[in-house]
């Protein structure tokens, strides 16, 4: 769900770009966080908590809160919500802590 | 190692502000900024500000923030890292950033904590499903990005930002079903409240939302009247089938790194928690380390360029930059924070910084 028309503002996007989502291609705009990119899309559970693998959306959008930590080509805990989106990302719904360096975390 | 005169964290009108005063007074500064562009929380404010002219009334805020980013960029004396988060404080005068993934050490002679706040959390059943967003994140998703948070979002809190958010979701297209409030009254300005109510946005005070419901992402939530004594009474409860509750309850300073620094706390509720003791020139009980804007006391963007002015000037000042023109400036600063802070609505600030002050003499 994109604003077409706005009152006040109007957006620069960057060129349409695809990346894929859990294996599925979905599309938007290169330099959008890739959160903003997933939520246009309809994607609106980012994450899962760690005990009670609950379902995890945004929170703050301005990197703050680590609500929105997914893996991103590879690397976990990447906050969706500030990073730029790139053409051809592969974004993954993060299970657990991740893995660091090599080194598990859970 | 890398070196920075005045280190300056944050970028929003506090640091922005910040960077120009000192660095007009000839001293170098180095202004860094986590997000990959500078202004803080004014880059997704579209509505006019109050105040006086010197702090851009009648703008619009992300106007205000293209005007002073220019200025920052422009000038000579600032140097600015944008992408860079300050991480922590280490002894002697350093800093390290986080930049490109990369851990960078800066050391400074003096620092300016510019680095604004962030959003208060409720507690209720489910508060943490998906759809239930920051007031804040919202605006930053709408008016920055161009993408809808929802169709239908409640919002949580008649407080200006409550108000001033649900105003733009509607102006982006978006139902806004109801404006929740749990006190009594409505704390926004009335010319916020009553444009909103005009648009046909009921405002209901003394109630709240109890529980959230639905499967992955929020469907519903339930809303409840309050008693006197806030609690809720019962066989009240309504439903409200929304996709997104924004909550708008409020900021708390953002002051990890002060702690960290050894600056002395104080927690005073009507500035939004616990922050740092401070001078009449904005220095913490840390020398060489000053603050500006809502890490010092959640206040407002006009306050925020005032008190990073006062700041700029102070840090310049004590290296040796601009001492001719320091008492005249920072006189001239004194008397626009008055301005801002008198009448009714300056209460609460007045008030929580008063309190801040009595902590000081009950500690000597
Ligand atoms: C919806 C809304 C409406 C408002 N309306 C008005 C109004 O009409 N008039 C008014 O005067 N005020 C208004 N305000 C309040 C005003 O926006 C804030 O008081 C003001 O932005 C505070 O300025 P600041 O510079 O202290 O912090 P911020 O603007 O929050 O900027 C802080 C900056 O620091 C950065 N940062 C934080 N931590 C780090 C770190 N560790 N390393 C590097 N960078 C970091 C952040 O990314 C951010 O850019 C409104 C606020 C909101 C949310
Ligand atoms: S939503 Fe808070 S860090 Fe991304």
């Amino acid at each position: 769900m994109r604003i077409q028309v706005h009152p006040i503002l109007e957006f620069k996007k960057g060129k349409k770009i695809s990346f894929t989502y859990d294996g599925k291609t979905v599309e938007g705009y290169e330099g959008e966080p890739i959160a903003a990119a997933l939520h246009a899309a309809g994607v609106r559970v980012l994450s899962h908590s760690r005990n009670f693998k609950r379902p995890r959306g945004f929170w703050c959008a301005i990197g703050n809160c680590s609500s929105c930590n997914m893996s991103v080509n590879g690397i976990p805990n990447v906050r969706t919500c500030v990073e730029p989106l790139q053409d051809g990302m592969i974004v993954e719904t993060q299970q657990g802590k991740g893995v660091i360096g090599g080194v598990p975390g859970e | 190692m890398n070196k920075a005169e005045i280190l300056v964290i944050g970028s929003g009108p506090a640091g922005l502000k910040a960077s120009l005063s000192a660095a007009d007074q000839g001293a170098g500064v180095t202004l860094v900024e986590r997000d990959l562009f500078l202004g803080g929380q004014l880059v997704k404010q579209t509505h006019m500000f109050f105040g006086s002219r010197e702090q851009y009334a009648s703008e619009r805020g992300f106007k205000i923030a293209e005007k002073l980013t220019a200025a920052v960029e422009e000038h000579p004396g600032v140097r600015v890292l944008k992408g860079a988060a300050a991480l922590g404080y280490y002894d002697d005068n350093v800093v390290t950033l986080e930049m490109k993934g990369r851990v960078v050490p800066v050391s400074y002679d003096a620092m300016i904590m510019a680095t604004g706040a962030q959003e208060n959390t409720l507690m209720f059943p489910n508060c943490d499903l998906p759809g239930i967003y920051g007031a804040g994140a919202v605006q930053t998703l709408m008016n920055v990005y161009g993408v809808l948070p929802g169709k239908r979002v409640a919002m949580l809190g008649a407080g200006n930002i409550g108000v001033i958010v649900s105003y733009q979701l509607l102006q982006a297209g978006v139902e806004v079903p109801a404006i929740i409030e749990a006190a009594p009254e409505i704390g926004a300005y009335h010319v916020h409240a009553s444009k909103v109510r005009r648009m046909g946005v009921p405002i209901y005070t003394s109630q709240t939302v109890v529980s959230a419901h639905g499967t992955d992402t929020l469907e519903k939530v339930i809303i409840v009247k309050l008693d006197g004594s806030w609690q809720p009474v019962p066989g009240t409860e309504k439903e409200l089938d929304v996709d997104v509750l924004c909550i708008a309850v409020g900021l708390t300073p953002l002051t990890e790194i002060l702690f960290q620094a050894g600056c002395e706390m104080a927690y005073i509720p009507e500035l939004g928690g616990h922050v740092p003791r401070r001078s009449a020139v904005m220095e913490t009980s840390v020398p060489n380390i000053y603050i500006a804007g809502d890490v010092s006391g959640i206040e407002e963007a006009s306050a925020a360029m005032v008190e990073g002015t006062i700041a700029g000037l102070t840090a310049a000042f004590n290296l040796g930059y601009g001492r001719d023109s320091y008492d005249k400036k920072i006189a001239a600063a004194n008397l626009e924070l008055d301005a801002l802070r008198k009448g009714p609505t300056g209460e609460k600030i007045r008030t929580g910084l008063q309190n801040l002050k009595r902590t000081v003499e009950v500690r000597q």
